[in-house]
């Protein structure tokens, strides 16, 4: 008996000494839910990461790496905070990946990232409220808020020199939540938003909304709605009218259906969503084939990038101590240094432990500005002909 | 001064589509009151009648489109019509014979017809999503203006311009063909002439040797031509989408009563009140103040009594305006 108790203390001493040398990443992701479907290639492309940095053998003089999964829902604060907080005391992860939902991140924030002291990077919660969270340095996130396009926007206009401009949004958060975002950088360039409306989805009729705008004015309208309900309303009956014959165009009124519906009417309007001439997007694709996911889904590359970018502050850092590597984020993830694209971690890890610089550019051509959330790529289109155009990337 | 622009301005934005709205619910208040006027009950049904009606022409012009048979440059739907009206003529008749005869027969309580009414329209609404999806079906072809906005200004030389759909026109002008043929059948046409008077008195009517299994089927009959041709006219001029046949029924229950219920005067005339007030009540005057002012001035605000959230609840305003001052609608009808 007393052989058999040491035998298992001994076993658990090796484990432990095992534990030590394996750093542990958290996959914190919404695996059930409303965004079980989204998720699944999400964690398989940012364990791809994970793998990648550990085969490498260069992490930290050699560590192997490991995800730990926990499922943070996306509408269920209670269940994200007791997974986070599993991972954070009984697993003793370096770091955390998610959340998947700005809720559900909002509340694992609060309650275990600041209380615990771990960095957590969230590739997908986009909630402008996240940019002025108090996060005492902890949290970054590679998808941009909801609110840089209304700043894309913004300057989009200004440099085509419309001033004034009327504008209507689906009456839902993202409608209104982007609407504010484009009125306030608008206003704040010196432009002037003449009327705001919201549209309700699935009406028969918008003429009374496009009247509104119409009698406030404005050289565009901007429809912060979607391309096959309201916001294809609201153009219709601004079109029948001859109240407004340019429009703006937010990443969900931007698709070949409301080109192919309105044909050359809608000629010289402007459309913005997210995109990017990197050549990470598609390198990534590349990596991911013949594996169970695509390196193109929603949200999978900022995926990959938010476990890369953890695993290459820690070596950055030297250290796997989240209060040592949260201030080598930013640094890894921006200029100056060697640009770094997906595939090439173990090419980034020998960078940096040689002492040299790397500018993470990764499958979103990560940015990370103000208090670390990425400055997001977007695509600027003009419809020329009746089709969308490609005009620049911002 | 710009009266001239003001007055485009005004045509342009309110008088076009308001006229073509209100011919819209006053067809489709006039079916809702010809059942009240000789079944006595509400029936909640004729919002779903009037999209399975649309639905109907909808699937025979998609057939009719799909042959190349068109009569450019008006609508195909116009010729899918008269199948739809059958259609609409063959369920109404078929829910007449297997729901309301049943009640008729037992003097059911009005209260429990109106209940009954909405099991009808729960059923057909299901049947019309079953049938055709619950997605916005586009099927309008022809020449979509009469004139556009541009060339209205190029024409005149105005400032603002005038925009006149195809449908617009149609819509109007088939509404008042409608509601000709309507009156003249109603007065002059011996079956007209016993449905006014079972209206007017049942027991009377009966004992004068009118058959009410008739009089009811005309009801019914002229009642799903109504509905077909004003969902149609709906769906050609805006789109067509099932679950607006549920919003749209408060307004045409609105004019209904507004007008003044079991009266077909009355049942135009609210069509008409209710349309010009939603779209009046929630319009932005600023642009036309500004051209009406003697001197450049514009109003700061966009001089607008309601948001344009708040349209539906213009008709429930007036509805309760009207119940409370004059229960009995504008034209004298009856209670309810």
């Amino acid at each position: 008996m007393r052989l058999l108790l040491s035998v298992a203390c001994a076993a658990a001493l090796a484990s432990t000494a095992a534990a030590a040398q394996e750093v542990k990443v958290g996959m914190l992701q919404g695996f059930t839910g409303p965004t079980e479907s989204l998720v699944k290639p999400m964690a398989l492309g940012g364990e791809m990461a994970i793998q990648e940095v550990s085969d490498s053998g260069l992490l930290l003089g050699g560590r192997t790496v490991v995800s730990v999964r926990g499922d943070s829902t996306c509408i269920d604060a209670a269940a994200a905070t007791a997974a986070a907080e599993r991972l954070v005391t009984s697993e003793n992860v370096s770091g955390i990946v998610g959340a998947t939902c700005s809720g559900a991140t909002t509340a694992v924030l609060n309650n275990v990232v600041r209380p615990n002291g771990v960095v957590m990077i969230s590739p997908s919660a986009t909630s402008p409220a996240l940019s002025t969270i108090e996060d005492d340095g902890y949290f970054f996130r590679t998808a941009p808020s909801d609110a840089r396009q209304g700043q894309i926007i913004a300057d989009i206009l200004d440099r085509r020199g419309i001033k004034t401009a009327a504008l209507t949004y689906t009456n839902n958060d993202y409608g209104k939540g982007l609407a504010d975002s484009i009125q306030a950088a608008f206003e704040e360039k010196g432009g002037k938003i003449t009327a705001t409306t919201a549209h309700e989805d699935g009406k028969a009729d918008y003429s009374a909304e496009v009247a509104t705008l119409a009698a406030a004015g404005g050289e565009v309208m901007i429809v912060a709605g979607y391309l096959d309900q309201g916001g294809k309303g609201m153009i219709q009956a601004a079109l029948d009218t001859g109240a407004f014959s340019r429009f703006v165009l937010p990443d969900g009124m931007v698709g070949e259906s409301l080109t192919d519906h309105f044909g050359t009417a809608l000629d010289g309007s402007i459309g913005t969503n997210p995109g990017t001439d990197s050549p990470g997007a598609t390198m990534l694709a590349e990596l991911s084939e013949g594996k169970d996911f695509k390196g193109d889904d929603p949200y999978v590359p900022e995926a990959y990038d938010a476990s890369a970018l953890l695993l290459l502050a820690m070596q950055s850092a030297g250290s796997t101590d989240s209060a040592v590597y949260k201030d080598h984020v930013m640094k890894v993830a921006n200029a100056p240094g060697e640009k770094i694209y997906p595939g090439e971690l173990a090419k980034a890890l020998q960078i940096l432990a040689d002492g040299g610089e790397i500018d993470y550019v990764g499958g979103t051509a990560v940015e990370l500005i103000g208090s670390g959330e990425s400055a997001g790529s977007f695509r600027e289109t003009e419809v020329k002909d009746g089709k969308f155009e490609t005009v620049q990337y911002h | 001064m710009d009266i001239v622009n003001a007055l485009a301005l005004f045509a342009n934005f309110v008088a076009v589509p308001a006229t073509a709205y209100g011919a819209q619910l006053a067809l489709g208040a006039l079916g809702v009151t010809l059942i009240f006027g000789i079944l006595r009950f509400a029936n909640f049904s004729h919002g779903e009648l009037m999209s399975f009606g649309a639905m109907a022409t909808i699937l025979v012009t998609w057939t009719l489109q799909d042959l190349g048979i068109g009569i450019a440059p008006f609508p195909t739907a116009l010729l899918a019509l008269p199948v739809g009206i059958l259609a609409s003529i063959a369920v109404s008749l078929a829910t007449n014979r297997m729901v309301f005869r049943f009640y008729q027969r037992r003097r059911a309580n009005p209260i429990v017809f109106a209940i009954v009414s909405v099991g009808v329209m729960f059923v057909m609404a299901g049947l019309i999503r079953i049938i055709i999806g619950p997605d916005d079906q586009s099927f309008a072809d022809g020449e979509r203006f009469l004139i556009t906005a541009f060339e209205f200004q190029k024409a005149t030389g105005l400032k603002e311009g005038i925009a006149i759909k195809q449908t617009q026109v149609i819509t109007v002008v088939v509404a008042l063909v409608v509601v000709a043929a309507l009156f003249w059948f109603l007065r002059k046409t011996r079956a007209g002439k016993a449905m006014r008077a079972f209206s007017d008195e049942e027991d009377l009517a009966l004992l004068s040797g009118v058959n009410p299994d008739r009089v009811v089927q005309i009801a019914w009959i002229i009642t799903a031509t109504l509905a077909c041709i004003a969902g149609t006219l709906y769906g050609l001029d805006k789109t067509y989408k099932p679950f607006i046949f549920l919003q749209i029924l408060l307004p045409i229950f609105a004019a209904t009563i507004v007008g003044g219920i079991g009266q077909p005067v009355g049942a135009i005339l609210g069509g008409f009140v209710i349309a010009y007030s939603e779209v009046m009540v929630t319009y932005a005057f600023k642009k036309v103040i500004t051209y009406l002012s003697p001197t450049d001035w514009a109003p700061e605000g966009l001089v607008q009594l309601l948001s344009t959230d708040y349209k539906f609840a213009v008709s429930f305003i007036i509805l309760v305006a009207v119940l409370l001052i004059r229960p009995t609608g504008i034209i004298r009808g009856k209670v309810i």
